[in-house]
């Protein structure tokens, strides 16, 4: 005999479930693995047709990512002499040499200067913010939010021509710090209505306890309130990030050659030498990496963080 | 150690007035008692004490310094929350050295301080623990220990048993008073229970409506209130109100109550009108010769006592009588008032009137 219970799932709608989340967990992992594989595939392989899911794995997309290469004659070949490396020897193969760096590690460390620094700075602004709005009378403060939060009502590429335009008479152009300043525009609203959030639900009689034990209110604010705010600071500083660290378009529009971040990059790889999907893909690949590390770090937090508030202790 | 004086303090929260004009004193090292139903300023008044609020207008003094504009940081006092408000990403031992470490204390004097403090609380064996699973009481325990661990000039407490349930209470009372026997530390203490007030307090001051109705001990409270709204506050069953209209001269020891005279103690005041006699449950007392009658109408049954609801000329009494008597419900008794111990008051603004038996406790006479 089943006893039957209203609040523990039946073993069918476990197996239901199960299977709904391992077809979800396909569909979403598919085009990584998708991206990851074609990253070790040479450039005959990646558009074999039917794709090849057994191939001999090489490195070529990440050393031609890494990397610019010439072609030279059988003359100038001999002349050069033996490949000294392993990566000269992979170039090697296809009658190229290795002429220099690409610059992809260039706009990879922009990347993560610009993502990182306009997180840190949404999270510092954001804090302060939500925390005046949470627990000062600010006058207007109803209006004040929705006045924030109407900042996230359009696209923001909807303003692209106005921001063009300011940041050239601002000398903004092209630099990290004005993509750090625009990202942290983008996204301090939703930093702010998220941490406000947060804040809210820390009980005020923690930092009064505080005040009471002889600690200034700046002091009950980061001993007390910033380690309870913790778990929404980790999840809103991922969102930022992820917004940051992925932007296209106002990337492509504000900068080229000093501040450009790994998103417009990646593309003009295609061109180099036909069409190296390989080196495509590995730059993909790489580019992944810091968000996936910043998630993992933080995934602890980050769950808890999506379903804060929705029950009360 | 201290005593606490607030003068006419009054505070608006915006168009509301929380509290107003509140004035009185707490002496060094008594249990004080701020009792009045919820909303009635009660909390209000202890947060401007302890520097959480700024009262709008009025005086606060500590240890006869004026702190009123002080931050609480500065106040040296401590606060005990209704909720505890433990820091919830701090272990015990933690907890209770926060206090010390803001003063820059050393850290083995941190040590054997809290250490001394867990010893009085018996919390020694959970120093090491998360505040995160304890129960209660020992939730409870750790608060007051925070409290404890400096020494400060007073304490508040803010309804700190309300947060425990009924069984609990009645122990973590005791041991709160008996903690506070041994300290002799100042202690400023809000609840609506009555029956806490009574039993911790040294003093109490009854507030209603953000005003001051009376202050004073216990007993004084109880047996002579001050106005209607106290006689009705305090005592389980309340005070019995008996509504008539007649008058007292000064110097008159009866009153007119429906065509029966009932001695009452001898009044200072006169007052004609719409007068209201008060009655504690205790002091009615059956007696079948008696011309002033009451049917009875519902019997409740508590162990020692039983509380006998009569339906009278003047509304509705409740007697206590010892539950040996046999009583039937419709039966018609006869009621005797024990003369010593009643209250009247005046229908119009709820004020006692003075009388030879409370004046000394109303005092203004």
């Amino acid at each position: 005999m089943s006893s039957y219970s209203v609040t523990e799932p039946s073993r069918r709608q476990k197996w239901v479930a199960g299977i709904l989340v391992v077809l979800y967990a396909l569909i979403t992992i598919l085009p990584l693995v998708w991206i990851i594989g074609t990253s070790f595939k040479t450039p005959s392989d990646a558009i074999a047709y039917p794709p090849k899911t057994f191939f001999t794995p090489t490195v070529e997309g990440y050393v031609n990512v890494f990397t610019t290469r010439t072609r030279l004659t059988e003359e100038q070949l001999r002349a050069i002499g033996e490949p000294q490396t392993w990566y000269d020897r992979l170039v090697r193969k296809d009658g190229l040499v290795i002429s220099g760096p690409s610059r992809f590690a260039e706009r990879f460390t922009n990347s993560m200067i610009i993502g990182f620094g306009s997180t840190v700075l949404c999270i510092v602004l954001g804090t302060a913010a939500a925390y005046a709005f949470s627990r000062f009378k600010v006058p207007l403060k109803d209006d004040l939010l929705f006045f924030i939060l109407s900042t996230r009502m359009m696209p923001p590429i909807a303003v692209a021509i106005p921001i063009f335009l300011m940041f050239r008479s601002l000398g903004l152009s092209d630099t990290h710090a004005g993509m750090i300043l625009l990202y942290t525009a983008v996204n301090l609203s939703l930093s702010v209505w998220l941490l406000k959030g947060f804040i809210d639900e820390i009980p005020i009689e923690y930092e009064e306890a505080a005040l009471i034990d002889g600690y200034t209110r700046f002091q009950a604010f980061y001993k007390v309130v910033l380690p309870q705010a913790a778990t929404g600071i980790a999840s809103t500083a991922v969102f930022c990030l992820i917004f940051a660290w992925n932007e296209y378009a106002f990337a492509v529009l504000l900068t080229s050659g000093n501040a450009q971040t790994a998103p417009p990059f990646i593309p003009t790889i295609i061109g180099v030498s036909g069409q190296d999907w390989p080196a495509v893909a590995a730059g993909a690949t790489l580019f992944l990496v810091p968000v996936m590390v910043f998630t993992i770090l933080l995934r602890k937090h980050l769950l808890r963080g999506i379903t804060f508030g929705a029950v009360r202790k | 150690m201290a005593q606490i004086r607030i003068q006419n303090v009054r505070k608006e929260f915006g168009a509301f007035t929380a509290v107003r004009s509140s004035s009185f004193t707490i002496e060094d090292g008594e249990f004080f008692m701020l009792l009045g139903p919820s909303g009635c300023g009660k909390t209000t008044t202890l947060r401007m004490m302890a520097g959480l609020e700024l009262p709008t207008s009025g005086e606060v003094f500590i240890d006869g310094e004026e702190v009123g504009m002080k931050p609480a940081s500065q106040r040296d006092i401590a606060f005990v929350f209704q909720m505890f408000a433990l820091y919830p990403h701090m272990n015990v031992r933690k907890n209770i050295s926060y206090p010390l470490v803001s003063q820059g204390m050393k850290r083995e004097d941190v040590r054997t301080r809290v250490q001394a403090v867990a010893r009085i609380l018996k919390i020694e064996h959970i120093l090491d623990k998360p505040v995160g699973g304890l129960s209660g009481g020992d939730r409870q325990r750790v608060a007051l220990g925070r409290a404890i661990v400096r020494r400060p000039k007073a304490f508040f407490m803010d309804e700190p048993l309300g947060a425990l349930d009924a069984e609990f209470r009645e122990h973590m009372a005791e041991e709160l008073r008996a903690l506070h026997n041994r300290m002799g530390a100042t202690t400023v203490y809000v609840t609506h229970d009555q029956l806490e007030a009574m039993q911790m307090g040294d003093k109490i001051v009854v507030m209603n409506h953000g005003v001051v109705e009376q202050f004073g001990r216990p007993q004084q409270i109880y047996d002579w209130p001050a106005t209607k709204f106290v006689a009705q506050f305090i005592g389980s069953p309340p005070m019995n109100f008996l509504d008539f209209e007649g008058m007292i001269g000064i110097g008159g020891d009866s009153i007119d109550l429906g065509g029966i005279k009932v001695k009452v103690p001898v009044s200072r005041e006169g007052r004609a009108g719409r007068l209201v006699l008060g009655v504690r449950p205790e002091h009615v007392t059956f007696r079948d010769d008696s011309a002033y009658r009451g049917r009875v109408r519902a019997v409740e049954y508590l162990g020692t006592t039983q509380i006998v609801t009569l339906a009278t000329g003047h509304g509705d009494l409740k007697a206590r009588i010892p539950s040996g008597h046999a009583i039937r419900e419709d039966e018609t008794i006869g009621l005797d008032f024990d003369a010593r111990t009643l209250s009247l008051f005046d229908a119009e603004n709820g004020k006692a009137l003075l009388s030879e038996a409370n004046a000394g406790v109303l005092g203004h006479g």
